[in-house]
């Protein structure tokens, strides 16, 4: 699963692009609503929007939970949409435990926030078309999420 | 089932204006958001105690038109307007989930299988 992510800029329709900030609960989720609110306008169908909105948010809490901060780049290209969330580390230790249902790494104080099911990266896999993860201790982890239209 | 008569069984209280005529078919109870997020689909109505913003989140992700809190458990002003401005509806019942739940599954409302 360690594949080398790469992100291709032809072909991009359009391009949204947030920060998302460490710890900054009172604002998490805001990146994945502006998201939503953005494919409906293009009318893009219910159903995908549906699986991008739960990945999004799924892969925005976890930058804002287990990261230094990161980015959300979302890339609308003619037959996919193609979800970069790059942040600036630590990186995860083991990517196969962390992909298993029911593992997490959250603190007790995450937990009483309602986060921390260990549902987190299985949810975002389900959602997508395809899915690639890619992570380094010290340094970062990068998602890649492909949506077919 | 619809959500007046919902709110009827479980004496629950409005906390935002309706609408209270839309259909639920699935109830979920949940403090945990990522189990929501795994699981629901948007004619569901979520129970929970978890009343920060993040629920409001979650059923917004999900289309999710209402929420009950349990045990008597009341947001706070900034998460009403949030969900307002979203239109989900917050209704809050001093039962606890189990009740809540039960009440409602005795009236006919399932849960989702998986």
């Amino acid at each position: 699963m360690h594949t080398k992510i790469t992100k291709d800029e032809n072909d991009i329709a359009m391009r949204l692009t947030y920060d998302i900030a460490k710890d900054d609960f009172a604002r998490a989720g805001e990146a994945s609503s502006k998201i939503k609110k953005f494919l409906r306008q293009l009318g893009i169908d219910s159903s995908i929007i549906r699986r991008v909105s739960i990945a999004t948010y799924e892969a925005e809490i976890n930058v804002v939970i287990h990261s230094l901060g990161g980015v959300i780049d979302v890339l609308l290209k003619p037959e996919t949409i193609e979800i970069f969330v790059e942040d600036n580390g630590p990186g995860i230790e083991d990517v196969e435990l962390a992909m298993t249902k029911g593992f997490s790494t959250a603190t007790h104080k995450i937990r009483e926030m309602g986060f921390g099911a260990g549902m987190g990266l299985p949810n975002i896999k389900k959602c997508c078309d395809e899915f690639f993860i890619e992570s380094e201790l010290g340094s970062h982890t990068t998602l890649k999420l492909i949506f077919n239209l | 089932m619809v959500l007046k008569e919902i709110i009827q069984l479980i004496n629950g209280e409005l906390l935002t204006d309706g609408p209270v005529d839309t259909e639920i078919k699935f109830g979920c109870g949940s403090d945990l958001m990522s189990d929501v997020l795994a699981y629901v689909e948007d004619d569901t109505l979520l129970l929970t105690g978890l009343t920060n913003n993040q629920v409001i989140r979650t059923a917004e992700m999900l289309d999710l038109r209402a929420i009950v809190f349990v045990r008597g458990k009341l947001p706070n002003s900034e998460v009403i307007e949030m969900a307002t401005d979203k239109e989900i509806v917050l209704i809050s019942t001093n039962h606890s989930l189990f009740t809540t739940a039960g009440i409602l599954y005795q009236n006919g409302l399932v849960g989702k299988t998986f």
